[in-house]
């Protein structure tokens, strides 16, 4: 059994974390009950619904079809550490003021994922369209608000940031 | 700063600054779901837990010859290996029937399956292990002998007498039958001048809950108490479960719900599986957890749906709907879904077919039959999507064989809006509705004339879009009528219990439930509201059977109507409670003062006698000063159930205008509007996103979602990658209006507003694609879902 154990070294939300995880073990499995980070959550297990995406050296990533160990020396963040360092949360507090969540259940994969784009549009210089936005997040399964205060709420900050009136 | 008056005929935002009923204030609880923070059932983790994964039958009706379990016994992480037999000495079987559906017959079902079992998907065995891996890697070592029965699947074929009976003792598969006949239908289709008659298809489908059914359970052998930690809707109606089944009382059984990754009817019901995990946390006597994964969500979640309608109607050429007739057969799996049964969805819609309209005349037969599929049971909007549709795609279909307007023709049969009280034909009592008002406020929201001329305009360049309507009612706000008459310990009223804490602040326990709603936040709204002080003032705790007044929970739209009523109450008992404390305090009559904005005020003039932080410290630190034998009473509770009406009937219309690509078969929708009538409005914005989110559930029924079944009883594309679900992509925005007629039943006048989007939907959908292919004389489509295969086979493409 010894080679299905494996000893990893990686960085979690800023922290340094070493741990001897399973070899089948996924990473949003080793985040959520090695290292308690429940924020991550599991709802397909098949890379559909998007609820584990977080980010792996900076790319978003579905936490069920990364395995921990291929993580070892990797940088991983998660809705936590995104929370507390305080990078989306005009993301959240916008999901907040349009009620653009209801269970919450997608909403730490959902803003993740709407960071992403975020950023890309920074990067180009550009504001994302509803229609990009909606295109954008369509691999995050929400089954309770219908979508359309997810991309009011992301459309505001996109705007927000560019410096664009809202 | 003004108060509302103790019973105002109807409440507004605009003209009273201290209130809350009305404004689109933000959830107070959303900072915790935002960052990642929120305590869902399956992030709960107790000392000494262990974890259960069940062994499922891949077969549809089998029976069980043997089980060996010894190397699964030994298998590493281990802790038990218990077959159905042995888990039914601990736990008792059930079988989900009600009275008042009269004749309804079901089986007894078991946590997991004694002998035989009946469906692709059901439990046969459960391992139990120091983690999920490790009773996953065991079940792959249980032997299991199956001796494969005939499995019935063809709801068609279920009642030929050739076909096998599924439970011996039952003597036949059906599970329920009502008949309806009221008017002249016979009479009234023979006057008619043109009748229409279709056979309407829905697709068996499921809720799809981003958060799988999940539970916690645990027994602690020296407390003599099990502890659930569920992600239900009803923790109320489970504690009875549990402890019935158990032998227990109901004071020794706790069920705790914190956040709730989606429910929408899927988690209302009592599932085998979970049932198995309780008993498990009391025959080891240790912690329990059981998360289904997407696989048995897909073959154990209830389903829904799946009805086959032959359906007629008469209208003369004057545009008068003479008659409705309809024959429904649905298939609900091997069991009636305890303890909601699964009679439901078919007596909804005997009862809702032709629902907003005058006519007289209405023939209605269904019948439910038992098959070895899924069990099927009520998930979002009970019934309404399937009579909506039929109810609408006749209207639709009857406006164009005659050539009038499809608004026209409603506006010539909808009940009319100063006609109430009214009844429809099948003797539902509607208080007060608001079809036309409704209509006539969709019309100019969507600019009917423009879009028709656009339509016309782009069909000249072969662009096929479509304009489709639904006119609904929907049932909110349930008396005792739904389920409690029928026997089951389904309670229908509600409490809410308000209490002054020492530091002036509110707390209020309520035995409704948040699933993601925004109960806290319409229940915070209104207690500040009718107490009177800030909404940042407030506390709400929900779900936990110690903890708060015994409630039904949150279903059927009764959270804000039923729950936020019994909170009004509470809240203004409370305040005469205060300003009893206060009156003593200040030497004033207590009728004299108010309070506002958590400071007692003198009522006539507002001005501050006296701040609730003052008050609340005199009252619990040094109630010595106040006056001999003066006793401040700090604590209110109150109860609310309908006694007027059966139902809070809401109404409403929605629109869908969409392309069809007639080379491909997709669909792309456009817009979608939704007018909806739900009485008093507390907080817009959540009326709003339920509308949107109901909406999109709907349109998932019409154009994706389906659970398809191979002859031999096996669900073939039980994951996400097959079973399509809405994303973003493929959704419109959606226009939502309002028209408010309160219910005079309560003080609030709040109806309910969480089904009104998947109730219509469908059918707006299906009269829209219709719509759009008219003029290419498509054969009307009334299969659900309307997949591209579809459209190109109507079109005469394939």
């Amino acid at each position: 059994m010894a080679e299905l154990i494996m000893d990893i070294t990686l960085t979690v939300n800023g922290e340094p974390v070493s741990e001897r995880v399973e070899a089948r073990k996924t990473l949003v499995d080793f985040v959520r009950d090695d290292l308690g980070l429940t924020g991550s959550h599991v709802g397909c297990e098949h890379g559909v619904c998007g609820a584990c995406t977080m980010r792996v050296d900076g790319e978003i990533v579905r936490g069920c079809l990364m395995l921990a160990v291929q993580c070892d020396g990797a940088t991983v963040e998660t809705i936590e550490g995104l929370s507390d360092q305080g990078e989306v949360a005009d993301l959240q507090a916008a999901f907040e003021q349009r009620n653009a969540l209801q269970c919450g259940f997608c909403t730490p994969g959902m803003v993740t994922a709407a960071q992403a784009i975020l950023l890309q549009a920074k990067a180009s210089g550009t504001v994302p369209s509803r229609e990009e936005i909606r295109e954008h997040i369509s691999g995050n399964y929400c089954r309770c608000t219908g979508y359309h205060a997810i991309v009011d709420a992301v459309e505001t900050v996109a705007k927000a940031r560019a410096g664009a009136k809202a | 700063m003004k108060i509302v008056a103790d019973s105002p005929p109807v409440l507004t935002a605009l003209d009273r600054p201290n209130s809350y009923i009305g404004r689109a204030v933000p959830r107070p609880n959303l900072h915790r779901l935002t960052q990642g923070r929120g305590q869902y059932v399956s992030d709960v983790n107790l000392p000494r837990m262990a974890h259960v994964a069940f062994l499922r039958t891949p077969h549809a009706h089998a029976r069980i010859v043997s089980i060996d379990t010894g190397a699964a016994k030994k298998s590493p992480g281990v802790i038990a290996v218990v077959t159905g037999a042995e888990l039914a000495k601990v736990m008792t079987p059930w079988v989900g029937v009600l009275t008042h559906l009269k004749g309804l017959k079901s089986a007894q079902q078991y946590p997991i399956a004694v002998d035989r079992a009946c469906w692709q998907g059901e439990a046969v065995c459960a391992v139990v292990a120091k983690s999920r891996a490790q009773a996953e890697d065991a079940c792959e070592l249980i032997d299991i002998a199956y001796e494969e029965l005939p499995p019935v699947v063809d709801v068609e074929l279920a009642l030929d007498g050739q076909t096998p009976v599924i439970h011996a003792e039952l003597g036949d598969n059906l599970c329920f039958e009502r008949k309806l006949d009221v008017g002249e239908v016979d009479k009234a289709l023979a006057g008619a001048d043109a009748v229409v008659e279709t056979t309407f298809m829905f697709g068996r489908h499921t809720g799809v809950t981003n958060e799988p059914r999940s539970i916690v359970a645990d027994w602690n052998e020296g407390d003599r108490r099990l502890t659930v930690y569920q992600g239900t809707q009803a923790p109320h109606m489970m504690q009875n479960l549990f402890a019935k089944h158990l032998d227990l009382a109901e004071h020794q059984v706790r069920v705790l719900t914190k956040d709730v990754g989606g429910s929408f009817g899927i988690k209302v019901h009592c599932y085998a599986d979970e049932m198995a995990t309780v008993a498990l946390a009391k025959l080891l006597k240790r912690p329990v957890k059981f998360v289904a994964d997407r696989i048995e969500s897909f073959v154990t979640d209830i389903h829904a749906r799946d009805h086959r309608i032959k359906a007629k109607i008469g209208v003369t050429r004057d545009g008068t709907i003479t008659a409705f007739e309809i024959d429904d057969l649905t298939g609900i799996g091997p069991y009636s879904v305890y303890p909601r049964t699964s009679g439901i969805e078919a007596n909804q819609v005997v009862n809702l077919v032709g629902g907003p309209y005058t006519c007289p005349n209405y023939r209605a037969q269904t019948r439910v039959v038992f098959q070895n599929k899924n069990v099927m049971c009520q998930y979002r909007a009970v019934g309404h999507p399937i009579a909506v549709a039929v109810t609408e795609g006749l209207v639709e279909l009857a406006a164009a064989r005659i050539g009038m307007d499809p608004l026209e023709l409603r506006r010539r049969n909808l009940f009319p809006d100063d006609g109430y009280p009214a009844q429809s034909a099948s003797g539902l009592k509607f208080e007060q509705l608001s079809h036309h008002e409704a209509l006539a406020h969709l019309d100019g929201m969507m600019n009917y004339a423009g879009l028709r001329a656009e339509q016309a305009e782009l069909r000249k360049k072969g662009i096929y879009r479509g304009i489709g309507f639904a006119s609904f009612i929907e049932v909110t706000n349930p008396s005792a009528a739904f389920y409690g008459v029928g026997g089951a310990k389904i309670t229908s009223q509600d409490g809410a219990t308000v209490k002054l804490d020492p530091q002036g602040t509110l707390t209020l326990q309520s035995g409704v439930t948040e699933q993601g709603q925004g109960t806290e936040s319409v229940l915070a709204q209104v207690v500040a509201t009718s107490f009177g002080i800030s909404m940042d003032k407030v506390r709400i705790v929900l779900g936990d059977t110690d903890a708060t007044p015994y409630g039904g929970g949150t279903w059927a739209s009764r959270a804000a109507g039923i729950g936020g009523e019994a909170a009004w109450q509470a809240g203004k008992a409370l305040r005469d409670n205060v300003l009893a404390v206060a009156g003593a305090m200040l030497q004033a009559k207590p009728e004299a003062l108010d309070i506002r904005d958590g400071i007692v005020v003198d009522k006539a003039n507002g001005a501050e006698r006296l701040p609730l932080t003052e008050l609340a410290r005199v009252a619990y630190f040094r109630p010595d000063t106040l006056p001999p034998g003066f006793q401040a009473e700090l604590v209110a509770t109150r109860h609310y159930v309908p006694r007027g009406w059966p139902f809070a009937f809401t109404n409403g219309i929605q629109a869908s205008y969409l392309e069809v690509d007639t080379d491909t078969g997709f669909v792309k929708l456009l817009r979608h509007w939704c007018v909806e009538d739900c009485g008093t409005i507390i907080n817009p914005q959540l009326v709003n996103e339920q509308i949107r989110g109901g909406v999109v559930q709907g349109i998932g029924a019409a154009l994706f979602e389906q659970c398809l079944y191979d002859e031999r009883g096996q669900m073939m594309n039980g994951n996400m990658a097959d079973y399509l679900v809405p994303m973003a992509g493929e959704m419109p925005d959606i226009d939502c209006g309002h028209v408010v007629s309160p219910t005079a039943d309560s003080e609030l006048g709040a109806k309910g507003a969480g089904e009104a989007g998947t109730a219509g939907a469908p059918a707006c959908i299906m009269n829209a694609i219709n719509d759009a292919l008219r003029p290419l004389g498509a054969q009307p489509l009334t299969d659900m879902p309307f997949t591209p295969g579809k459209i190109l086979r109507a079109l005469g493409k394939v």
